[in-house]
């Protein structure tokens, strides 16, 4: 059995088998490589191509109740954008049923006494737009392109009317705002996740289920040595799946990388660090592999997906949510990510973030630790 | 073969006992499906709130002042952090510490004062471009009104569009969200069960034992499927009351037909999981397929953007996809009040989507069988 006292020192030889070992088993397992390598070219395929939060051709109904010249002109307006594929029709009720089937996403409805509204300078909306809020965040697309086309059309018709005071927007680091600019950088923590805690956790709780953990323990092997050997392979492997998704971000889906390749690396190394804790601490929390996906899928995955601001503001969830995003290590590594590719090395951001990610990681293995020393009294 | 033969009875409890015996996974399979609906729920917004938002006024006039003190007073800006100069704003971008920065020109009220066309600045995070163009949207409102107010500019501020937002009119993003994340979450948690299922008699060498039972394969089969459909069952049930109870989001649509689409989409699922478990050999690589199938599917179900902006291509693929036929039924029987002919346009891909998996887990299991 192992003693406790001599825990901290390495021995080389032993954690170099060990890793051996376990790079034999990994290597050995297809599923291991589909989610290493497959899985992060898919994501990058489908955050490059399907999840676009680029409104583009929304679906919409134009209902033209008037014949006028000037109201058939709005209608072809609305049927020219790219922003809109505009299905006509003369009467609302023709396209109702479309809106709720899902079909269409929003109505323009151009009024009978569109011309009359048109030439009074009374404060009466010129047509209605009825949008299917049941995706909110379309609604508002559809509202506000609505509005973009109607107020180029009335600007093109008469001498422009210029609003006195007027916004010009600049989006820096990604001037074209194409979304899989900053999606594709947060697709790559949540990889890096799935390899990180998901698959650290389900190999070690074989360990534990299958009782071949007792056997390794048994021997002159340290927990220290133990543990070491297990993660180099995956350390080893965390990273080369963050360099094949980078790479492909920068050559296949044109993400730029601003900053440097060493300073990507070095965030990806700092990342795992407290990602494989996680892994190790739920593996030897649960000891069991169902379990353990179930915990890394809660504690790891979801909030990667969903609390590390890649798809949703942090700022703006509720105060006890933005609480708990401190203790997520993929929030740092997301924001690290998006500025290394998009911005450069800016290190102001960078070096609070890898000492967050640190700190996750040492508080994590210290529970690691305290849990299998335990683990070996019994 | 009589459906509820005593054979089959014993190997349904069997399965049931694997799944409910150990009090962990007991509570692991209720307790964090909940957990995550709640906290996710209240993380996954599209409107903006407490954002920071940079300033550096040169105007010395009434006009910027006034932009900076109704920019300051919205409702979603927590802070207004002046700057005294352009690097500032460069500094407070780069680190992220605002999501935007107004950049107020020197001449701004003189041109104002003068009936001019003036125009402000805004700087925006393009790593945050999401939330950025949402910022953008409130502070275009925000200009509006001021507009309106300026000399001269009457007529200016109307409102050349009325807008109705039908089903959802206030856009509460839990309407949307709640629904639609029971729906992902029930489709995990099946999608794992069911993949686990044959995959752990296998790695445990237990499996040689269900060879030797006196079982016909279709028993051992339908007693692997019945307690995971049991359980989804009862997880979309969970889910689908809380957000009517929990959450109050109206539910316009028919009981019965949600059921009974729940049911199909349930079933379409445990296929695809019996599949990719009678392939695996192992619990891990039954786990891990169970993430390669899953993620690719929730993001092509319509759950994060519409599938309408995808290619072509996907989009016919994301028709092979149930979760994508589920939320359209869920979130309709929500709040649209979906009629049966649309829920039935829905529910029958999914029964195809089913009885093709099913069939094709049932060849695969099969063969391992004999």
């Amino acid at each position: 059995m192992s003693d406790p006292a001599r825990v901290p020192s390495l021995n080389l030889r032993r954690v170099l088998a060990l890793a051996c070992k376990e790079s034999l088993q990994v290597v050995r397992d297809p599923s291991v490589i589909l989610i290493a390598f497959v899985l992060p070219v898919v994501m990058l395929f489908l955050f490059a191509y399907a999840v676009s939060l680029d409104i583009k051709s929304v679906p919409i109904g134009v209902v033209l109740e008037s014949d006028g010249a000037e109201a058939q002109s709005l209608a072809a307006g609305f049927a020219a954008t790219r922003y809109f594929v505009a299905k006509p029709a003369r009467d609302r009720r023709e396209v109702t049923e479309d809106l709720v089937g899902g079909r269409l996403r929003g109505l323009v409805v151009i009024p009978q006494d569109f011309e009359r509204r048109l030439a009074s300078s009374w404060r009466r909306p010129l047509i209605q737009v009825v949008t299917d809020a049941t995706q909110p965040n379309t609604a508002n697309f559809v509202a506000g392109y609505a509005q973009g086309v109607l107020t180029g059309w009335l600007a093109a018709r008469r001498t422009p009317m210029y609003p006195a005071l007027s916004l010009e927007p600049r989006f820096w680091f990604n001037p074209e705002i194409e979304s899989h600019r900053f999606l594709v950088p947060g697709a790559i923590a949540v990889v890096m996740t799935i390899i990180g805690t998901l698959l650290t956790a389900l190999v070690v709780a074989r360990e534990w289920e299958r009782g071949t953990m007792e056997a390794i323990l048994s021997t002159p092997a340290t927990v220290g040595d133990i543990i070491a050997g297990k993660l180099l392979p995956y350390i080893v492997l965390g990273l080369a799946a963050t360099f094949l998704s980078a790479l492909l971000a920068v050559i296949v889906f044109g993400v730029p990388l601003r900053g440097s390749w060493p300073t990507l690396m070095a965030l990806s190394l700092a990342f795992l660090f407290p990602a494989l804790g996680q892994g190790l601490l739920i593996s030897t929390i649960a000891r069991n592999q169902f379990i353990a996906s179930q915990l890394a899928m809660f504690s790891g995955f979801l909030p990667a997906f969903l609390l590390s601001g890649f798809l949703f503001e942090i700022d703006s969830m509720p105060a006890p949510v933005r609480a708990i995003t401190y203790i997520i290590p993929a929030r740092y590594f997301v924001g690290s990510l998006q500025t290394v590719f998009l911005a450069g090395d800016v290190w102001p951001l960078l070096l609070p973030n890898i000492a967050a990610m640190l700190i996750i990681g040492t508080l994590l293995f210290g529970l690691v630790r305290l849990k299998t020393r335990k683990s070996l009294d019994v | 073969m009589s459906l509820l033969s005593p054979r089959l009875r014993a190997q349904i409890v069997k399965e049931m006992l694997c799944i409910l015996r150990d009090p962990k996974s007991r509570y692991l399979l209720i307790v964090p499906p909940i957990l995550q609906l709640l906290i996710f729920s209240f993380a996954a917004t599209m409107e903006l709130k407490h954002v920071e938002i940079g300033l550096y006024n040169r105007d010395a006039g009434r006009w910027g002042h006034e932009l900076a003190a109704r920019v300051g007073a919205a409702g979603f800006v927590r802070r207004v952090v002046p700057a005294h100069e352009e690097s500032e704003i460069r500094r407070m971008l780069d680190t992220r510490a605002v999501l935007a920065a107004l950049v107020i020109p020197e001449t701004l009220s003189r041109d104002l004062a003068a009936q001019r066309p003036a125009t402000v600045q805004i700087i925006l995070d393009g790593r945050r471009a999401n939330g950025g163009q949402v910022l953008l949207g409130y502070l275009n409102a925000i200009v509006a009104g001021l507009n309106a107010e300026l000399p001269g500019q009457s007529g200016i501020g109307r409102e050349i569009l009325a807008v109705r937002h039908w089903f959802n009119p206030n856009l509460v993003y839990q309407w949307f969200i709640v629904p639609s994340l029971g729906g992902v979450l029930v489709m995990f948690i099946t999608l794992a069960v069911t993949a686990l299922s044959i995959a752990r008699e296998r790695e445990l060498g237990t499996f040689d034992q269900l060879l030797v039972s006196p079982c016909t394969p279709l028993e051992i089969i339908v007693a692997k499927i019945v307690p995971a459909m049991l359980l989804g069952l009862l997880m979309g049930m969970i889910m689908a009351s809380a957000g009517i109870f929990g959450y109050g989001i109206p539910f316009t649509g028919s009981y019965l037909l949600l059921s009974a689409s729940l049911l199909l989409f349930i079933v379409s699922i445990v296929g695809i999981g019996l599949m990719v478990s009678s392939i695996c050999a192992t619990q891990q690589q039954a786990i891990l397929g169970t993430f390669a199938i899953g993620v690719p599917t929730v993001l092509m179900s319509g759950f994060a953007t519409p599938v309408e902006n995808m290619p072509r291509v996907l989009q016919w693929l994301a028709e092979a996809i149930p979760l994508k036929h589920y939320l359209i039924i869920l979130q309709g029987s929500f709040l649209k009040a979906l009629p049966p002919e649309e829920v039935f346009a829905h529910a029958w891909p999914m029964a195809v989507i089913a009885l093709v998996t099913l069939t094709v887990a049932t060849i695969f299991v099969r063969g391992k069988l004999q």
